[in-house]
């Protein structure tokens, strides 16, 4: 059997998820040819709906903003996976982030710069600590990490409330949220004179794709993280030592995630907030980290999908198309990333046929 | 003449590689044709080309004189032609009969399986061909050997005529060895053809009509089995002579590098495996553990590599007591270790060759600066041992290991840990799965580690290399050390003796 790239695989999955979502649309009676153009107006900013209004540099703004949170949980899945682990938890860690971040950008007064990278830091710890619990669990009890990492993000959800209720200064007019942050504690725009929130937190996002790249592929850390990913037993054999490494990885991954509830909250909130429901942009790593095949590249390229698809469930719901059909999308491509070595069965038939026509003419 | 199978003039080129280079293979009908060869000398690519997994880049295939185009399983099914794979793939909670009735079920009028009839068949095509199969008995109940042989009712169930068998003795034991034989011979009297995969020429000697020869890619010739000697067969395959035996001289063992003492481990069941098991092995000799298999071995070798603790006892490695220490902490003292199961523990299949290399020193000087991997360095030392080893592989120490021939896998394992200078060689099934050429290569790379003064303590299942290797003879039945003899005063009844425990020897220790 010829074997196909990653990358391959992922963009015809792409596709036949666009082509998915599209007949669905169909169905329902809506004009597939508007999911297209929401999403062209997302990529680049031009409205086919209304060509008149021109080039507006808000639309890529925003969807940029929203690959930022998603290329975090998706390195955050990427690297527990790179070391055997299902990193689920990404809501809790996500939602920890976010209150610790919320903790020191209310308490701890600091200059303007330096303010914001402290609250990011202190999401990052704070996820890390969250998915130790997990991590430990599965290195020392053999203790399935999605069990207690789903347990762990019902206990960060209301744990969250609780604090912010109970610690931090809520809003007396909505009673809903913490105060607003200092101005010091916020990150600078970006927005080029649009009302997008775009903001400097772009910046760690850049450094953590390095980092990840750096550790996986360069660092003797990332290569005994690799072997115990694919051989647990034959990692232990060779000396490394199995258990640390899966706690570090989970630790690793739950900071990647806390860094991006810091960075939401810091970048878009501006204010403490109290969770609800979940964001899912845990959830949404997972896909990023499928589409991606854990490698940075794939990992860059599925946040900017991921991103998109969110931006644009915006700009839909203005069509009267329901915001619920991005996240449709969204999975018509998981399924089809799912059943991969079924495409990959279908491209070898194709193929096989090519060459068949090939030595008869 | 009557041909079952004719590939003639085969060629298969792969990116970089010519697997098959103008190969004919004619298997005349009603015997027992083997087709030998090294690891990596092509066979594999050959049956698949034959299976339809492959399809030739040059070349035509005949079965039954009539010429046809394979292109994918099926149409080998439909031809006659059936595989017994190396590797059974049978499922464990199924009987007999719904193991081979899988994906060819017959129906009761009702659209239900009709099993009774199905074990109806299964006991008739059992008992024509003598294959003693009880069709109502689940596979994880029943042995190896009769897995093989429903292995066989599977082809016979679909009417194959012609019968791929892959490297069949490779998991059986003598006896079961003996017993396929006699059914092989059994299904050509009933009029069906055999190809015969293998790399052991004992088996060819004694079963197979006719061989036909392949080495790195090339055909290099067929003979009826009557004319030729175990010897040049042998030749033909590696291509010069081969001895079956290792030159080497006295050893001169030095002082006691490790020192097992009163050992007592359990197994995963918790039930006691090695029992209070006391051995020394000096520098500069090489002690053979003999024993059948599943008698202690395995949980002996992981007490001494630090992979599990010991109930009691102790392991001394130069002085210095390690039972308790971390496996890492067992290789920094001086311990290599080539590993029984080369996939589960040797290697990491989804890494690179070159990877796979410095898996122990991966973050030591000079592998590693600062926390950073050199990636020169590695790729130096994987060059290095890929070129006196003689690691054949696609794409040299960037192949992903998986993709590597078993042989060629066994190879970088046992490059890898003899390079690593320890004071201590623990070699387990060194030569499992390899064919001759490999073989004589690894003993005699076993004997020159001996020749430099280490200690080399070979644990093997296989008597011959026991006895071909070792300066001492150490045997274990049932956990317990029945008796340790010099090899100069060891038969092989003796030994057979004590490794089913109906003799003892008490020897004074060194």
């Amino acid at each position: 059997m010829k074997k196909y790239s990653s990358r391959t695989i992922s963009l015809l999955a792409v596709l036949l998820g666009l082509l998915l979502a599209s007949l669905l649309l169909l169905v329902t009676g809506k004009n597939p040819l508007d999911m297209f153009s929401a999403l062209l107006c997302s990529l680049t900013g031009f409205d086919l709906s209304a060509p008149q209004k021109g080039f507006n540099l808000m639309y890529p703004l925003n969807w940029l903003l929203n690959c930022l949170p998603v290329m975090l949980t998706g390195l955050s899945v990427a690297f527990a996976y790179r070391t055997g682990m299902f990193n689920i938890g990404g809501e809790g860690q996500f939602i920890v982030g976010s209150l610790a971040a919320s903790a020191v950008a209310l308490f701890v007064p600091l200059p303007p710069v330096i303010h914001p990278i402290v609250c990011v830091i202190a999401g990052g710890l704070a996820g890390a600590c969250w998915a130790f619990l997990p991590g430990m669990l599965k290195a020392l009890r053999n203790i399935n990490e999605v069990v207690i990492c789903i347990m762990m993000n019902y206990i960060a959800l209301y744990f969250n409330s609780w604090v912010v209720r109970t610690f931090l200064p809520v809003d007396q007019k909505t009673l809903a949220r913490t105060i607003q942050f200092p101005a010091s504690a916020s990150f600078a725009q970006l927005n080029f004179g649009t009302s997008s929130k775009f903001h400097f937190g772009f910046l760690i996002v850049i450094v953590c794709l390095a980092l990840y790249w750096f550790i996986i592929e360069k660092t003797s850390f990332g290569f005994s993280l690799r072997a115990t990913g694919f051989n647990k037993e034959g990692a232990r054999y060779a000396g490394m030592s199995t258990n640390t490494n899966t706690i570090l990885s989970m630790m690793i991954a739950g900071a990647f995630t806390g860094i991006a509830g810091a960075i939401v909250t810091l970048g878009v909130y501006s204010y403490g907030r109290i969770f609800t429901t979940f964001d899912n942009y845990g959830f949404d790593g997972i896909s990023v980290a499928l589409i991606g095949a854990c490698k940075t590249s794939g990992i860059i390229f599925g946040g900017l999908l991921i991103g998109l698809l969110k931006a644009a469930g915006t700009t839909l719901q203005l069509l009267g198309i329901s915001k619920e059909i991005a996240q449709l999308i969204q999975a018509c491509i998981l399924i089809f990333i799912a059943i991969q070595y079924g495409i990959v069965v279908v491209l070898n038939k194709i193929d096989g046929r090519r060459k068949e026509s090939a030595t008869k003419s | 003449m009557d041909y079952a199978i004719e590939m003639l003039n085969i060629t298969k080129d792969f990116p970089g590689i010519r697997a098959n280079d103008n190969i004919t293979l004619q298997v005349e009908r009603n015997t027992i044709h083997a087709l030998l060869g090294e690891n990596g000398a092509g066979k594999s690519t050959l049956m698949s080309i034959l299976f339809g997994l492959y399809q030739p880049t040059s070349g035509t295939i005949k079965v039954n004189g009539q010429e046809v185009k394979i292109t994918d399983p099926n149409i080998a099914n439909d031809l006659g032609i059936g595989m017994v794979h190396q590797h059974f793939k049978l499922i464990d909670n199924f009987t007999v009969t719904e193991n081979i009735i899988l994906g060819k079920e017959p129906k009761t009028k009702f659209g239900t399986v009709d099993l009774k009839n199905a074990e109806k068949r299964v006991a008739e095509l059992s008992e024509q061909y003598g294959l003693k199969v009880d069709p109502k008995a689940k596979i994880s109940d029943i042995g190896v050997g009769m897995q093989q042989r429903v292995e066989i009712l599977k082809m016979l169930y679909r009417d194959s005529d012609i019968l791929i068998f892959d490297e069949p003795t490779a998991v059986l034991t003598p006896q079961e060895i003996n017993e396929l034989m006699d059914i092989m011979r059994n299904l050509i009297k009933e009029g069906k053809t055999i190809l015969l995969i293998t790399h052991k020429l004992k088996e060819i000697k004694a079963v197979a009509d006719t061989f036909t020869v392949l080495r790195k890619g090339r055909y290099i010739g067929t003979r009826k089995v009557a004319d030729v000697t175990e010897e040049e067969m042998a030749e033909m395959m590696v291509g010069r002579a081969v001895s079956f035996t290792t030159e080497k001289k006295e050893a001169t063992p030095g002082e006691v590098v490790l020192e097992i003492r009163n050992l007592n481990v359990k197994d995963v069941k918790g039930l006691p495996a090695v029992k209070d098991f006391s051995l020394s092995v000096r520098a500069g000799e090489i002690v053979g553990l003999a024993g059948i298999d599943g008698n202690g071995q395995t949980e002996l070798v992981y007490a001494l590599t630090g992979l599990v603790k010991p109930e009691s006892g102790s392991v001394i490695l130069k002085g210095t007591d390690i039972t308790n220490m971390s496996i890492r902490e067992h290789y920094k003292r001086g311990l290599s270790h080539v590993p029984e199961d080369r996939h589960k523990h040797g290697l990491i299949l989804d890494f690179q060759l070159r990877e796979n290399f410095v898996i122990h020193d991966y973050d030591m000087e000079p592998y590693v600066k600062g926390g950073i991997l050199q990636n020169d360095e590695i790729d130096r030392q994987s060059v290095r041992l890929i070129e006196e080893f003689d690691v054949r592989s696609g794409e040299g120490k960037d192949s992903l290991t998986r993709s590597m021939s078993g042989g060629n896998q066994q190879k970088a394992i046992i490059a890898r840990e003899v390079d690593r200078s320890a004071d201590l060689l623990l070699v387990v099934q060194p030569t499992r799965g390899l064919d001759v050429g490999a073989i004589e290569s690894v003993h005699s790379r076993i004997v020159q580690e001996r020749d430099k003064g280490r200690a080399v303590f070979l644990v093997s299942l296989e008597l011959d290399e026991i006895m071909n290797l070792s300066d001492r003879i150490a045997v274990i039945h049932d956990g317990e050390l029945t008796g340790i003899i010099e090899r100069k005063d060891a038969t092989e009844n003796e030994l057979g003796l004590m490794m089913s425990g109906a003799l003892r020897k008490e020897s004074k220790q060194a």
